[in-house]
């Protein structure tokens, strides 16, 4: 299956893109993906799992189960403002 | 009028106006009780705004000093203030704003074990620090009080905000579970861009606002995400999270 990818903010700037798409087995989850992309993109390595994962803009746990055609967005927590 | 000075019907003439607010609502916002952590990038804006609003007392916690390093998006401050403490600083600019305002700055680093008395009785609290331990206290103490609040945050040209409306919408921790073991990623080491502060900060005035007046759909239940440089928002729905340590046993 294939599944849209979007990156916000400091993951962005490390996956050197806002987007991608990616092919995945069947049955694989937001786990799966993220394992992935960290192996497919070393920057990313240790980031991922610090992000919240969005399933077609619904935040869901890692395990949630991946479907054809699903848009997953990995959000930082992004702090800044005061110092 | 509703117990308005002449001063108040023209300073907040074009609030009266509102159909939203109205005497009833400005009102509403003359009686809150606001707090806001963090006199910085966000704070700065979102507190001149509701300062300006005529938000009635507002408590402004920052435990730091003016840099000069600021200056470039904290928007309360001059030249003259590097060195100055920011919360009386900052304190003094909303009053110069708006005397009707009753303004109390609080030269304090908002932690865990002194967040739950601090939020105790607001009406809303509003978050802007960069410091991610505070997030999470903030988040704590707000819905273990009860407190409605607003938090944020802005890095880069990347800005995000959202509303949390204790027991009856996710909280920030139903997110992100805990503070990141590594820092996140500050304004220091990564750069912001100042209006992009400014633009995130005023949002939260904004929905601070509309919380305060009961009116609208806050930002609630979902956070708005934004990135300045492709011109694009989107809003990412949240759920609260069962188990959730903070909101999860919340009633």
């Amino acid at each position: 299956m294939k599944v849209r990818v979007l990156f916000f903010a400091s993951v962005a700037d490390a996956a050197g893109t806002r987007s991608l798409d990616a092919e995945l087995g069947n049955r694989a989850t937001v786990a799966d993906l993220r394992r992935k992309l960290e192996k497919d993109r070393p920057r990313l390595a240790g980031r991922l799992g610090k992000c919240a994962a969005a399933v077609n803009t619904v935040v869901v746990s890692p395990a949630r189960a991946l479907a054809d055609g699903d848009e997953v967005a990995f959000l930082p927590p992004v702090s800044g403002g005061a110092e | 009028m509703m117990g308005f000075t002449e001063d108040q019907i023209h300073r907040y003439a074009r609030h009266l106006v509102l159909r939203e607010i109205g005497g009833v609502g400005q009102r509403k916002l003359l009686d809150a009780r606001v707090l806001i952590v963090g006199a910085g990038g966000l704070g700065c804006p979102a507190a001149l705004y509701l300062a300006a609003a005529g938000a009635g007392r507002i408590s402004i916690a920052d435990h730091d000093a003016v840099a000069v390093e600021n200056l470039q998006r904290q928007i309360l401050y001059g030249s003259a203030d590097v060195g100055r403490p920011k919360a009386e600083t900052a304190a003094a600019a909303l009053r110069r704003n708006n005397p009707d305002v009753i303004v109390e700055p609080l030269a304090v680093r908002v932690t865990a074990a002194g967040a739950r008395a601090l939020v105790k009785g607001r009406s809303l609290v509003v978050e802007g620090t960069d410091d991610p331990e505070t997030k999470f206290a903030v988040n704590d103490a707000c819905v273990a009080e009860g407190v409605p609040f607003v938090i944020g945050g802005v890095v880069r040209w990347s800005g995000q905000l959202m509303a949390v409306l204790p027991g009856k919408t996710a909280c920030y921790r139903c997110v992100f579970e805990n503070p990141p073991v590594t820092p996140a990623e500050t304004c220091e080491a990564a750069g912001v861009l100042g209006p992009a502060a400014g633009a995130v900060g005023t949002l939260m005035a904004v929905e601070a606002c509309k919380i305060l007046l009961g009116k609208g759909e806050p930002l609630a239940g979902r956070m708005r995400v934004i990135d300045f440089l492709a011109g694009t928002s989107r809003d990412i729905a949240w759920k609260r999270r069962p188990g959730c340590p903070a909101c999860g046993a919340a009633k």
